[in-house]
């Protein structure tokens, strides 16, 4: 088994065995992780280049510590020091790295279609760590090893995805994922950041947050991203929090062995309250262990792909 | 033409001899540990524990060990080999690890799994019992228990094939 395509660009591109085939690698690679020597020799010899033109802590340690882990050479470009800053294009900037000797290019933008566009122009592997409001497939990959690890299923549940689903890549490549594998989701927020047109995704659409939690195995909260509000979809972030915020008492109305998930970082007090965030039903810190097994996994199974 | 090496019941002679050879050479069973190989090696490392508790009356740790992330030629294949888990019930350090494995042919596998070991803990001695030696090694390795030594040539397969995954135990040479 292997997959298809050199570059992890989005989850829509990736079928249902290709998912499995990613999640099931990534749990022989989570135990490396819980060994004393957590470093395997895989690739050897091989360079990651993590590019990243948006601010990240997480997914860019990750990554960096991913591609470590599996003994490849690392280098972080930061945008605001690279000649980047001196006019170079995108694809100019790819194809320089590429000329030095990368194999993988991890990339992050704020525009949409970004990594589609270096994948058809390199050699290289590439993957996407985030794309405007296109896909972060590496976190909804992350997101359903955490799920089969605890559910042992993904088919047949019901998962609510909250907030701010407009401007969420995390939530895209969730909701591709999950359909995908055979899970009911329905989206949860203001009427204004959970568009009518999300329906033709297959999924359910409330805009009642009690109504909508009813019942479900999963609750994957989002980021209010406040960098991309300020455009009127919503009056203040303390109605915002009395309205579509995870308190205790609303997560009441979910199954009693219900799972709550955050991408990070997180805004406590405004989508989620810190009893909910540090509770008994939280996986949240899970699944910043498991995003590096996944990492591991994409980059050690995009390697087999011969061009 | 299938040849046929190994029947039922010669499986079944091979492994006791070599759970009492394993106990002869290590006076006893102390501070054994059984590693099967993913995957012709881990229910050969079974049936040993079970043949070495039967015969000792203790049990002793199994684990079980993937190599695909230590192989030497994951760059020149044509597909990455698929990762499995890899569980070790025990601490390895000072252990006398016993790596199982069902065919010995380059000895790049163990190779493989020796190093997987060492990354692992240090162990106090590894040893090596394989089922069947076909020969052509690359590599210095030398198994310490060998259930049969057959010659072979490098166009034959030797395929083990085991009960516990649905076949009727039997060795065959193609």
């Amino acid at each position: 088994m292997s997959l298809r395509s050199k570059d992890l660009v989005g989850i829509k591109g990736l079928d249902a065995a290709d998912i499995e085939l990613i999640l099931e690698t990534a749990s022989g690679f989570k135990d490396v992780l819980g060994r004393d020597i957590k470093k395997v020799p895989a690739l050897r010899g091989k360079t990651t280049v993590n590019l990243f033109y948006e601010p990240s802590t997480r997914t860019r340690t990750s990554f960096e510590l991913a591609a470590k882990r599996l003994s490849t050479d690392v280098i972080n470009i930061s945008v605001s020091t690279s000649s980047v800053v001196k006019g170079e294009s995108l694809r100019d900037t790819a194809l320089t790295i590429q000329a030095l000797g990368a194999d993988f290019i991890i990339v992050r933008h704020s525009c949409s279609g970004v990594a589609h566009f270096l994948a058809e122009n390199l050699d290289a592997s590439v993957v996407n760590a985030g794309d405007g409001t296109n896909e972060h497939p590496t976190q909804a990959l992350l997101d359903l090893f955490t799920i089969m690890e605890k559910k042992h299923a993904i088919k047949g549940l019901d998962v609510a995805i909250v907030g701010d689903i407009l401007h969420s890549r995390v939530a895209k490549s969730n909701i591709y994922a999950l359909k995908k594998l055979g899970a009911n989701v329905r989206l949860i927020g203001p009427p204004t950041l959970v568009p009518a047109f999300m329906k033709e995704l297959g999924v359910d659409i409330y805009t009642d947050m009690n109504k909508g939690l009813k019942g479900v195995d999963i609750v994957m909260m989002l980021r209010i991203q406040m960098e991309r509000q300020g455009k009127g979809f919503f009056p203040t972030t303390v109605e915002y929090f009395k309205n579509w915020g995870l308190t205790s008492e609303r997560l009441s109305r979910a199954k009693r062995n219900v799972l709550v998930m955050h991408p990070g970082p997180m805004n406590r007090g405004v989508e989620i309250s810190s009893d909910v965030a540090d509770g008994l039903r939280s996986v949240i810190l899970d699944q910043v262990t498991n995003g590096l097994a996944v990492r591991m996994a994409v980059l050690y199974l995009l390697a087999g792909v011969k061009g | 033409m299938p040849k046929e090496l190994l029947d039922k019941d010669d499986i079944e002679r091979a492994i006791t001899r070599m759970a009492h050879e394993i106990i002869e050479k290590n006076k006893g069973v102390r501070s054994l540990c059984l590693v099967g190989i993913q995957r012709g090696g881990v229910h050969l490392a079974k049936r040993l524990a079970a043949k070495l508790k039967e015969i000792e009356g203790k049990g002793i740790p199994v684990g079980t060990l993937d190599i695909a992330l230590y192989r030497d030629d994951i760059t020149v294949r044509k597909e990455q080999p698929v990762v499995r888990r890899t569980q070790v019930p025990c601490e390895i350090n000072n252990k006398k690890v016993v790596l199982v494995d069902d065919v010995l042919f380059t000895g790049r596998s163990i190779r493989a799994a020796m190093d997987a070991v060492i990354d692992m803990g240090r162990p106090s001695t590894i040893q090596l019992a394989v089922l069947v030696d076909r020969g052509h090694r690359e590599l210095p390795i030398k198994a310490d228990f060998v259930g049969k030594n057959v010659p072979t040539s490098l166009e034959e397969t030797v395929q083990v094939r085991l009960a516990e995954d649905g076949l009727e135990d039997k060795v065959v040479l193609e």
